[in-house]
């Protein structure tokens, strides 16, 4: 399977096998006016398989979605043909209106455009809570 | 701007200045009768309350500042429709001081992020009450002399009481601390309290839903209500609710010096007949709560600057 290469773009690449679809989804690359490219279950050396993304544009891209569904991941930007960073994700200490608290007694359930706002409190289990109300992100 | 959402916003070392600050104004009253002139405390409190509310408000009475009071959401403009957010930046215009209680889960944290005024939290919805705590801590120390080496049994809603996650934040805090949680099965203590204030901090503690077998080896009984506001469904209240009742009776199986507490108000946990018990100490936590939230303002108001370096009150220089 071939996918041409990037000349000017993103992209997103490490991600752990079946996660592809749902940074795709988050990052609302969808409603994109641009070439992009999800590749599931390609071979690879270091994960077995992984699923990679490429985006045909520079766009302004939400690292802290790709730190939280999949940290390991790595972006790689490239200008001209030439990769000129890269950057491994790590998960965002805050994660701001990425997923929304569903404790129904929190203040985010009424208060007019309130931010939903979680914070990192296990890095090794990955457990972010409501700044709010400590109720744990599912 | 300094506010206080929760207790562990406050140090060890400020807690401890707390507590001397309020057995100093226990001792004596009238050097801070005047502290606070001409400072008002705005009691913001969208859900019902009579202690912490008035506590609030004799405390900023009794440092001679003014109150100004909105005791309930059926009478504020939430009732209109109004934000926490926006109410917090009007009443930033009127008042020093904020004193909020909200149904609602960090309500207190959205109404200090846009106060330009310090806010002190006084209950959001089963989140947390850190002057309850503060409330409680004094009488620790004042009925066992320190806050440390301690087996504080607690015991009833462990689920949704704020209270009880506070008091366990503030606890774990302190060396030789022990807990003893007793529940029924249904409201036990949350994980994320149990794993973050005790298991990480290698806390010893044991839950059991055994009231009697486990008093002998108590140093405090922290009775609480199960509180039918939190229910989302009256059958598992109706349930629930008589879970546990601490009779004089049963009050054999305590130790001499095991002391009763309770944040109040109680249904029927606590019969009355324990009151007249010397062990029984919630309506001595209920003064307490008065002079450990006149320190808070005391200190949160320096913070903000509304106070000067020192208070010159009555024949006496505090110093702030």
């Amino acid at each position: 399977m071939n996918i041409d290469p990037i000349k000017n773009g993103i992209v997103i690449d490490h991600i752990t096998a079946g996660k592809g679809a749902q940074i795709y989804s988050l990052l609302g690359l969808d409603s994109l006016d641009v070439s992009v490219a999800l590749i599931r279950n390609v071979s690879s050396k270091r994960l077995g398989k992984k699923d990679i993304i490429k985006i045909d544009a520079e766009i302004p891209v939400n690292f802290d979605i790709i730190g939280y569904v999949d940290p390991g991941a790595t972006v790689n930007i490239i200008r001209d043909g030439v990769t000129v960073e890269k950057k491994t994700m790590e998960p965002p200490e805050l994660l701001t209106d990425v997923i929304k608290c569903r404790n129904p007694r929190c203040i985010t359930t009424t208060e007019q455009e309130l931010k939903h706002v979680f914070r990192l409190y296990d890095a090794e289990t990955m457990e972010y809570r409501c700044i709010y109300c400590e109720t744990r992100a599912e | 701007m300094r506010s206080i959402i929760d207790i562990l916003d406050l140090s060890v070392e400020e807690i401890d200045s707390l507590i001397e600050t309020a057995q100093d104004i226990i001792s004596n009253p009238g050097e801070y009768a005047h502290l606070c002139d001409g400072l008002k405390l705005a009691t913001l409190f969208f859900e019902p309350s009579t202690r912490t509310r008035m506590s609030f408000e004799a405390a900023m009475y009794e440092l001679g500042g003014y109150v100004l009071s909105m005791s309930s959401a059926a009478s504020s403009s939430a009732a209109k429709g109004e934000s926490v957010a926006d109410t917090a930046k009007v009443i930033s215009c009127y008042a020093d001081i904020i004193a909020i209680r909200h149904p609602k889960e960090g309500a207190a944290l959205v109404a200090a992020n846009n106060a330009s005024i310090p806010v002190i939290n006084g209950g959001d919805g089963g989140h947390c009450h850190p002057t309850q705590t503060l409330a409680d801590l004094l009488t620790i120390y004042r009925e066992k002399g320190s806050l440390k080496g301690l087996t504080v049994g607690i015991c009833g809603d462990l689920k949704f009481g704020r209270t009880v996650h506070s008091l366990i934040n503030a606890m774990s805090r302190y060396d030789g601390t022990r807990f003893v949680l007793i529940s029924p099965e249904e409201l036990r203590v949350p994980d994320y309290v149990i794993n973050e204030s005790i298991r990480k901090k290698g806390i010893p503690y044991i839950e059991t839903e055994d009231l009697d077998g486990s008093m002998p080896e108590l140093d405090i009984l922290y009775m609480t209500r199960i509180q039918r506001e939190r229910f989302f469904n009256e059958e598992d209240y109706l349930r629930l609710k008589d879970s546990y009742i601490l009779t004089a009776d049963r009050m054999k199986y305590a130790g001499k010096d095991m002391s009763v507490m309770h944040p109040l108000p109680r249904v029927n946990e606590i019969s009355v007949a324990v009151d007249d018990d010397p062990r029984a100490c919630y309506f001595k936590q209920v003064l307490n709560g008065k002079y450990m939230r006149m320190a808070l303002i005391i200190m949160l108001l320096k913070d903000a600057g509304k106070l000067n370096g020192t208070g010159v009150s009555g024949s006496r220089t505090i110093q702030l």
